[in-house]
């Protein structure tokens, strides 16, 4: 019911106070939720701008200094060396192999699902549905079981290859052929003597540039993210910036009291922390809102 | 051809999906390469923290889900019962942000977030009772913490996709359902929600194999304060501790396998009988 709806009935009905508390009442809910959604987000940028104590003390929601913030940057740096940078460029290392690693099997596998015929397509695709389904939590311990018994715990190759294993790209990739790309386009194609690989580079690749991208940014969002494969696969300095981020939080003194008297962190250092952790994936996601919606509804295009 | 461009791809699906349950399924089975029934699922179950373990799961999944279910259902109608576009967007758009930091990030934000010494609303927290970080995350309020935690980081997404189901209600329907005289409430209940079941239950499932997952959340607290909450909280964590502080990768199997077991009945239900997605 749409709120037009809402103003055509009460002008039939002249003066409904009922309509008017509903209306009312669902505004405070929505703004309630926007405060519960935003606020967080808001408190942890201003947070890195203030000293520890002000922190403590002043409106949380006030804004400290740009000095503050500098010297909190260069606390954190300093933090063993600066093993921040370490992690960051850990964390971009892995997820951008993957990233090109993932595009480079996916899209061809989904094309082929869509567009071709071949005697394993119904059972790989229907894995393929089920693996997509599987939180990726599932299979970590399983997956770390394996590498560690083939001896690859602690290679980059162990976090970059499972992250290049990306069923809903397959999956993304396989509805957006099937749906928007006719085969006899591709055959029009091969009638004039093209070669398969020829047609997928020149008519169906250009053709799927906007899936590429959706696929490359749900990889890598999800990637960058993720905490559980590469906190047990990848230890110590090999750790992403996610997995760093924790190791962080056990030089807090305020939670972690054992820890005094050692190198500590500040907490405007750790929130700080925080935000570089996730500025990269932030700053994607502000600039690609309409990909995400497309991205999550495709599932039902059946429906 | 369809062999050699998904040649890739199958690999990574036999290394990465295939072989790790295979190689679990067989860890979970047997004890230094000879086959011991079912020895291994015995001991877990034996195990004094697997019971805990359980419960807590199930505890936080109750919580989670209904309030996942009720909100994110609610706010997605709300949304789309706004009638500026321009509002409607910004506003679906701020509840999706906070999913930009999953994983330890989120966790790490509600560590201030839950800390009555700096929280921005220590003011709630105190007219709960709560004057400290310990006090706040004693085992009782972990449920709602872990859900306050998943539904700030996930629902979102949730709340997009279902008002795009919302959407997709063809306009003949709601048209006949104001010549009716229906209002927004009964219109909610007796068209919007119905023809939203699918999506419902698509949520319902996934966030089910999520949660049973549970991980990060009570890892970093754990970590955060210092055992306040158990290193063992969740089934996850449980096997864990058994591949990596009691070098017992056979447990760990078996646990792992436990909940797999469930991630794969879960996903395969929804495939063949969910009818969400194609499947030619």
């Amino acid at each position: 019911m749409s709120a037009t709806d809402l103003t055509a009935v009460s002008d039939k009905t002249g003066f409904a106070p009922g309509r008017w508390l509903g209306r009312a009442l669902a505004f405070v809910v929505a703004g309630f939720f926007v405060i519960f959604f935003a606020l967080p987000i808001v408190w942890l940028l201003l947070a890195p701008t203030k000293t520890a104590r002000e922190l403590l003390l002043n409106n949380p929601f006030s804004f400290g200094s740009f000095d503050t913030l500098a010297s909190n940057f260069q606390q954190l740096t300093q933090f063993q060396n600066g093993i921040i940078w370490v992690w960051l460029g850990n964390s971009a290392l892995y997820t951008g192999c993957a990233l090109v690693l993932a595009l480079l099997v996916t899209i061809p596998a989904g094309y082929a699902l869509a567009m071709t015929d071949f005697k394993l397509r119904r059972p790989l695709l229907i894995t393929t549905l089920i693996v997509m389904l599987i939180p990726n939590t599932a299979l970590v311990l399983p997956v770390f079981l394996e590498l560690s018994a083939v001896k690859l715990i602690g290679s980059p190759l162990a976090v970059i290859l499972p992250f290049s294993f990306f069923p809903f790209g397959v999956y993304l990739t396989y509805i957006y052929f099937t749906t928007s790309v006719s085969k006899d386009l591709l055959n029009a194609a091969r009638i004039d003597g093209a070669g398969e690989l020829r047609v997928f580079w020149t008519i169906a690749m250009p053709l799927a540039t906007p899936v590429i991208a959706l696929v490359g940014f749900f990889n890598l969002v999800g990637n960058w993210n993720n905490y559980f494969l590469p906190f047990v696969t990848e230890p110590g300095r090999k750790s992403p910036v996610q997995v760093g981020l924790a190791e962080l939080l056990s030089n807090v003194p305020l939670f972690n009291p054992t820890s005094a008297g050692s190198v500590t962190i500040d907490l405007p250092v750790l929130a700080l922390a925080t935000v570089v952790s996730v500025a990269p994936v932030l700053i994607i996601f502000l600039f690609s809102q309409r990909f995400l919606v497309t991205g999550m509804t495709a599932g039902g295009t059946k429906e | 051809m369809g062999y050699t461009f998904s040649s890739g791809y199958g690999l990574l699906l036999l290394a990465f999906g295939v072989l790790p349950t295979l190689y679990a399924i067989f860890l979970a089975f047997t004890k230094a390469g000879a086959f011991v029934g079912v020895d291994n699922f015995v001991k877990v179950f034996n195990d004094y923290r697997f019971l805990p373990a359980v419960q807590h799961v199930a505890i936080y999944l109750v919580v989670y889900l209904v309030c996942l279910t009720l909100f994110v259902v609610l706010l997605a109608l709300v949304v789309h019962a706004v009638r500026s576009r321009w509002l409607s967007t910004s506003v679906r758009f701020l509840y999706y942000i906070p999913g930009a930091l999953a994983g330890a990030s989120s966790v790490m934000l509600w560590l201030f977030l839950l800390d009555p010494s700096v929280s921005p609303v220590a003011f709630v927290l105190k007219a709960m009772g709560l004057e400290s970080f310990v006090q706040t995350v004693s085992i009782d309020n972990l449920p709602v913490i872990f859900t306050v935690i998943a539904f700030w980081t996930g629902a979102g997404g949730w709340i997009v996709i279902m008002y795009g189901a919302l959407n997709n209600i063809s306009q003949d329907v709601m048209e006949a359902a104001r010549i009716d005289g229906a209002g927004p409430v009964n219109t909610a209940w007796y068209i919007q929600i119905p023809m939203l079941r699918k999506w419902i239950s698509y949520m319902g499932i996934m966030s089910l194999a999520a949660g049973t997952q549970l991980f990060v959340e009570p890892r970093v607290l754990s970590q955060a304060s210092k055992g306040v909450v158990p290193p063992d909280y969740s089934l996850n964590q449980l096997a864990y501790l058994f591949a990596f502080r009691q070098g017992d990768f056979n447990g760990s199997a078996a646990i792992s396998l436990i909940l797999l077991v469930v991630a794969v009945g879960l996903a395969a239900f929804f495939v063949f009988r969910g009818g969400l997605f194609e499947r030619d």
